[in-house]
């Protein structure tokens, strides 16, 4: 016993440095775990107040593209407007038994927030992008963001009071699911952590068309995005000659090393959404595996 | 100002450097991070005791993930030069003369050369380590192996521009002090 005491007297510095080690080593790979239930919330505050006086003199210097992107974002919704359209008279009457919505004025889908970005990252293989609104503001995990020009971004991750951590496109484990604007064929849009310009898409069957410079969309089956917003065109078309499927380079229409304003986009549906797919799973495939 | 003051402010101006400027500015190539907030470990003076070293280097590196959203990933590497740090200087330096004479480790109190070592290996060793921790979860190895070596390089650039601009006008210790 008297031995194991001098063992530890006798190399303490090393046995406390193993522990510092390893306790590093435990928050690198249980990061996630960990830092949602302790680290976030302190620290979070803390680096977000940092990051937003920053961000105060950093958005100086971008205004004018900035501005001009706000305003070609404009000018489409213009395009929208009631009043750009003539409704000739049709006269189809429909009639629709409204005992909980008015079917004429529809019932909300997404709901926007606007956001600013107080930190975002292009140079590691996770990138993550914070902005200056958090739970009080009405972010929750799971909601898309795009771009002040409708571009797709990133998805929100983790939330503390006043900010939230956006994962962008640009992170190896990010996985959106996106269409192809004409055909609609539906694939996964992922990063390889390599050069922050292009995106990887995959799981395109090769029985359909692909050209250079075809647009790429988020799809209608995203939980989070609303469908139809743009992630990028194809740049390179690799033909994976090991599967049926292609691999496509597509460059981002979103341009990360200049963001700034933000839309965060809620799916009001999205719980339900996903609870159907959980029960129909639940529903299904359970008691088959009783039998 | 005293020791612990001086610290502090080191501390904080090295952080905020390589937060917001050096991990901003466009990088020469996407692979390399110019990195130099290790150098406050190296700067610590020779009268913290090892204890105290790995302490404020695990502290050192965790503040720095906070920041980049990489939990530990700093914080190993930087308490490990930390620990490092006494076996190297006491290689480098003969007992008698720098350690008591000086406050802590620069060109000044070791001779250019031992000190350039002594920043060399440790960069070394600290970039190699958070580079491996990063390639066991995504990489390859030539990747890897490239990037030591220029992240190294890089790094050595900027502490003999910091040293040379910034020259530290260390006091000679005498026994009043």
């Amino acid at each position: 016993m008297r031995n194991v005491f001098l063992f530890i007297r006798r190399y303490f510095t090393l046995l406390f440095f193993l522990a510092l080690q390893g306790t590093a080593l435990w928050f690198l790979f249980t990061y996630n775990r960990f830092h949602r239930a302790v680290g976030l919330g302190m620290a979070n505050e803390i680096t977000g107040w940092t990051n937003a006086r920053y961000a105060r003199v950093d958005r100086y210097f971008h205004l004018k593209e900035e501005n001009a992107r706000v305003h070609r974002m404009n000018d489409s919704l213009l395009n929208l407007l009631h009043g750009a359209f003539l409704f000739p008279d049709t006269t189809v009457k429909s009639v629709v038994d409204t005992t909980r919505y008015d079917s004429l004025r529809g019932y909300r889908h997404y709901l926007y927030r606007d956001a600013r970005v107080v930190n975002n990252s292009v140079n590691s293989d996770r990138n993550y992008i914070q902005l200056d609104r958090g739970a009080t503001g009405g972010i929750r995990d799971n909601m898309a963001v795009v771009g002040s020009d409708g571009s797709a971004v990133g998805i929100v991750v983790n939330v503390s009071p006043h900010f939230s951590q956006v994962m962008s496109l640009l992170h190896v484990q990010n996985k959106v699911n996106a269409s192809l604007k004409g055909s609609g064929e539906f694939g996964t849009v992922e990063w390889d952590g390599k050069d922050p310009r292009f995106l990887t898409l995959r799981n395109l069957p090769k029985s359909i068309q692909v050209h250079k410079g075809d647009t790429v969309i988020t799809s209608a089956y995203s939980y989070s995005f609303p469908p139809g917003y743009l992630i990028g065109t194809i740049a390179e078309i690799v033909a994976d000659n090991s599967t049926g499927f292609y691999v496509l380079k597509v460059r981002t229409a979103a341009n990360f090393y200049n963001l700034q304003q933000v839309h965060v986009i809620e799916n009001l549906q999205r719980d339900e959404q996903v609870q159907l797919a959980e029960d129909t799973k639940k529903k299904i495939e359970e008691p088959q595996k009783q039998r | 100002m005293s020791d612990l003051v001086r610290n502090i402010v080191r501390f904080l101006a090295f952080l905020l450097v390589q937060v917001y400027v050096l991990n901003k500015v466009p990088h020469l190539h996407r692979f390399i991070t110019p990195s130099l907030y290790f150098l406050f470990i190296l700067w610590l003076p020779f009268s913290v005791n090892r204890m105290g070293l790995l302490l404020v280097g695990f502290f050192t590196g965790l503040s720095l993930d906070y920041f980049s959203m990489t939990m530990g990933l700093h914080a190993a590497a930087c308490t490990l030069i930390a620990y490092l740090r006494p076996f190297v200087i006491s290689v480098l330096t003969p007992k008698d003369s720098a350690e008591f004479n000086y406050r802590e480790p620069s060109p000044r109190a070791m001779g250019w050369t031992p000190y350039l070592v002594y920043v060399l290996i440790l960069t070394v060793f600290h970039h190699t380590y958070l580079l491996f921790l990063e390639w066991l979860q995504f990489g390859s190895l030539l990747e890897f192996l490239v990037r030591i070596v220029s992240m190294t390089g890089v790094s050595l650039l900027l502490v003999i521009t910091v040293e040379l601009l910034f020259p530290r006008k260390l006091k000679f210790r005498t026994n009043t002090a």
